[in-house]
């Protein structure tokens, strides 16, 4: 038996497959987070990114990745509207942070505002017209081992890892992730030193809807190639617990996103070789990894040593004591 | 300080009827403030005289609602913090702005707009810290993160910050309410040396002793208004004092010491050990005995595991090891209510947050140790007129003063919060007192009607714990004095042998 067919090596590839949207989803998170906005809508704007996109193929005519990269931009976009609620509540307007993203989930999510218009525009049951299939970077896909795993994978799954390049390199290199952490961590420090809290609270919170939605259109474009009313199915609040899982660190939400891909994709995985056990024991793996996370790092000793941004969830106002 | 500033000269600092209201109080009444070039003007008055207030506005902080600001005769408007760090103008807050996990110097950099989008190489703005450190004789580690620094550290970080936008005016805020004696003479050597640079200091205190030391002028506020400014050489601490309080002060009331030979020990500490809110050994086996009628005092910079010492006796956190030890028999681990029901009686540091709760009335949290207990309670029901009785007795004997006894607690002024908090306790008729920081952030009124409450429970008999970071207060009170340093006691000394200089050393962690 080709190397390339052995179960470590598929499952190690599809953990990759099936992570990516939650590198995405994560990442965003991540920066809004870092800048002390906690938004719990990633799943209502996940599915807004999954609704939105899926239209844009099947509405959009042209070359394959042109169309993908614009029907992914358009969901990207369409999640960053739904996140500029979030950031108008929360950051101007000094709404509480939980009720305000659980609202955006509850309004953009399943049932909600995705399914309005998936249905509206009759999306459910068309096969898409365009998707995501997996490129042979370099011709080195048949390559024993590493072929599979990190050459032949969809062009979403190597923006993902630019993405946590530029992510690492942006908190840690530039001048403005610094001012990020520095909002994220005290926002009164950030202030005094002269930098616009809301303006960076904002535009984080921003580029995490962004995200989201990118997150949510790999779902529609290259996991089911379809639309069904929530299909991201939970995804969102596993990104969430990811962020914690990792600690807030972009390499570490990469190693946890294929983490949880793992558990994800062990389901197909082994029912294709004939490994017979209860679906549902596999399809709950994620949530269980998820409950038992964030249970973990809920208790106060977690939260004291996980690096959390400081001021996470708390709104500032100069003049306020 | 300098020689050199001259009266005629165009103010570095002239603020001119500043006016700044807050919902419910004007916390700066047409303020007018001048501080020259190459001075240290003190700005004293009492907590809420608007001192802070009248900072922030200088430093763009605050808008003020009326009035002008003209920095070096130049009008100027400040819209940020950035506005005033653009015309010269830094502030180092009372608490501190800095981000504990970033390292100092990230911190030093944050927000500089003249540093490049990519950032330099750390290694090179570490070296551009360690030179301003060296220059102004302030050594700090530019690699270490804040939350590893001691709080005189986290001072010099601040300053530095302020010296490296090339602040040419200072405002510092109570800068010496957190450093021992000795990191405070260090603070006024840097101050020295500043302003001999022609950089002009705005000092902010309450402390009369420090300014007298330290300002070349002195600008006093009481109630959001200009008392006046005096020449710090022709005015005498009482004159100063008169001005901020608006009467005559009777200085720190302070007891007599006693030496404790015999008597009877009402609480032993034995060997305890506690662990902080981190999980890190906060209390490191700490004996002392107290006796009746005596007030032990703990000195120590804040930070040093004065709270979890607190706590661990009263009963509101775990002791990892030891005992503590009432008239003999030693209290449950962790029982606040065994250390109630045994005459342990707390006044906690932080008084809205663990001594009342702030939206109950004043009457329920005067019955909050008693409610189980007849009269107060009978067969599990409480009785509302013994309540508003008890009350009412106990306000008029410890002159609270609040619109009724149903007024919620949060509504009062800290002095009176205090008074609640020190009236219930005392009214359980405890064995010991357990009081941390009993003074913090009260006026000079509230804090002598709270020491002479002590000094006379310990005259009635009752052993008293004073854990204090205001040094001149456990001098006052104490008759002994333990120093303590990263949850240990660096040493004990009777106040009579009490000498500022060797127990600020111990304070700072030099072996006694
Ligand atoms: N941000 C704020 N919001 C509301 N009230 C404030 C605020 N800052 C100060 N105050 C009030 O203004 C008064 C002056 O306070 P402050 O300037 O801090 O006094 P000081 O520094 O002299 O102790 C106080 O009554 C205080 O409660
Ligand atoms: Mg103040």
């Amino acid at each position: 038996m080709n190397v390339n067919d052995s179960i470590v090596v598929v499952l190690a590839a599809s953990a990759i497959f099936y992570g990516t949207p939650l590198v995405f989803a994560a990442m965003g998170e991540l920066l809004a987070e870092r800048s002390g906005v906690l938004n719990l809508g990633v799943e209502g704007m996940m599915l807004t990114g999954a609704v939105t996109a899926f239209w844009a193929v099947q509405h959009l005519s042209g070359p394959d990745w042109l169309v993908l990269l614009l029907a992914t931009m358009i969901g990207g976009l369409a999640a960053l509207a739904v996140s500029v609620i979030h950031a108008v509540l929360v950051v101007g307007l000094r709404a509480n942070q939980i009720v305000s993203g659980l609202a955006l989930t509850i309004f953009a999510g399943a049932t909600g505002l995705s399914s309005y218009v998936g249905n509206v525009a009759r999306l459910g049951g068309q096969p898409a017209h365009h998707e995501y299939t997996a490129i042979n970077v370099l011709g080195l896909a048949d390559v024993p081992v590493l072929g599979p795993i990190l050459f032949h994978q969809n062009a979403l799954v190597y923006a993902s890892w630019a993405l946590v390049l530029v992510a690492l390199a942006y908190l840690h290199r530039t001048r403005t992730g610094l001012h990020v952490r520095a909002v994220g961590e005290s926002p009164q420090t950030a202030d005094v030193m002269g930098i616009d809290v809301a303006r960076y609270r904002y535009a984080h919170t921003l580029a995490g809807g962004l995200l989201a939605g990118v997150g949510g259109a790999y779902f529609s474009l290259a996991i089911t190639p379809n639309w069904i009313d929530g299909m991201t199915s939970g995804a969102g609040w596993i990104a969430i617990a990811l962020v914690i899982f990792a600690f807030w660190r972009p390499e570490l939400t990469l190693a946890g996103a294929y983490l949880f891909g793992l558990f994800s994709s062990l389901g197909f995985v082994l029912q294709a070789r004939q490994v017979h056990l209860p679906p549902e024991v596999f399809a709950s793996l994620p949530y269980l990894m998820t409950v038992v996370v964030l249970v973990a790092v809920s208790t106060g000793w977690a939260r004291q040593r996980l690096g959390a941004p400081a001021a996470l969830g708390t709104p500032y106002v100069r003049e306020e004591r | 300080m300098n020689p050199e500033v001259t009266a005629g000269a165009v103010p570095a600092v002239a603020m001119r009827s500043i006016t700044k209201r807050f919902p419910g109080v004007l916390a700066n009444d047409s303020v007018d403030f001048e501080a020259r070039e190459g001075e240290v003007h003190a700005l004293l008055g009492e907590n809420g005289a608007g001192k802070s207030t009248l900072a922030s506005i200088l430093t763009g902080l605050y808008r003020p609602d009326a009035g002008d600001i003209e920095i070096y005769g130049r009008r100027v408007e400040f819209h940020s913090p950035r506005d005033a760090m653009a015309a010269g103008v830094s502030m180092v807050h009372q608490h501190f702005r800095l981000a504990a996990s970033l390292t100092v110097a990230d911190n030093i950099v944050l927000g500089h707009q003249a540093a490049p989008w990519l950032r330099a190489s750390p290694r090179t703005i570490e070296s551009q810290v360690t030179d301003l450190a060296r220059r102004y004789r302030m050594p700090v580690n530019p690699t270490a993160r804040i939350w590893q620094l001691s709080v005189g550290e986290q001072q010099r970080v601040e300053i530095l910050k302020s010296l490296y936008r090339g602040a040419r005016i200072l405002i510092l805020d109570e800068p010496t309410s957190l450093l021992t004696p000795q990191e405070a003479d260090d603070l006024f050597e840097t101050l020295r040396r500043m302003t001999a640079e022609g950089r002009t200091i705005v000092f902010v205190s309450h402390k009369l002793e420090e300014l007298m030391a330290v300002s070349d002028r002195v600008t006093v506020l009481r109630g959001g208004r200009v008392v006046g400014t005096v020449e710090t050489k022709s005015t005498t601490p009482p004159q100063l004092a008169r001005m901020m309080v608006g009467r005559e002060v009777v200085f720190a009331q302070s007891k007599e010491a006693h030496r404790m030979e015999g008597g009877e020990v009402v609480l032993e500490l034995r060997g305890i050990s506690a662990d902080g809110d981190l999980g890190i050994k906060a209390v490191n086996d700490v004996s002392l005995a107290i006796k009746a009628g005596e007030i032990v005092g703990i000195a120590g910079v804040s930070g040093n595991g004065q709270r979890e010492l607190a706590e661990a006796i009263s009963g509101a956190r775990r002791r990892s090891a030891g005992d503590v030890i009432v008239d003999g028999r030693s209290l449950r681990n962790g029982d606040p209510e065994d250390a109630i029901a045994r005459g342990i009686a707390h006044v906690p540091e932080d008084r809205l947050g663990t001594g009342v709760s702030p939206s109950l009335s004043v009457a329920d949290n005067l019955i909050l140790k008693s409610h189980r207990r007849a009269p107060i309670a009978t067969r599990g029901i409480l009785r509302r007129q013994r309540i508003a009785a008890n009350a009412k007795q106990l306000m008029s004997r410890f002159s609270v003063s609040a619109p009724g006894p149903d007024t919620p607690t949060r509504l009062l002024s800290g002095g009176n919060v205090q008074k609640v908090v020190l009236a219930r306790e005392l009214s359980s008729r405890p064995r010991a007192i357990v009081a941390a920081n009993p003074t913090r952030g009260l006026d000079v009124g509230a804090t002598e009607s709270v020491r002479e409450l002590l000094i006379k429970a310990a005259a009635g008999g009752v052993g008293i714990l004073l854990i204090s970071e205001d040094l001149d207060e456990v001098l006052a009170l104490a008759d002994r004095i333990a120093v303590i340093y990263e949850g240990r006691i660096a040493g004990v000394v009777p106040r009579d042998e009490a000498d500022v200089q060797r127990i600020g050393l111990m304070m700072a962690g030099a072996p006694a």
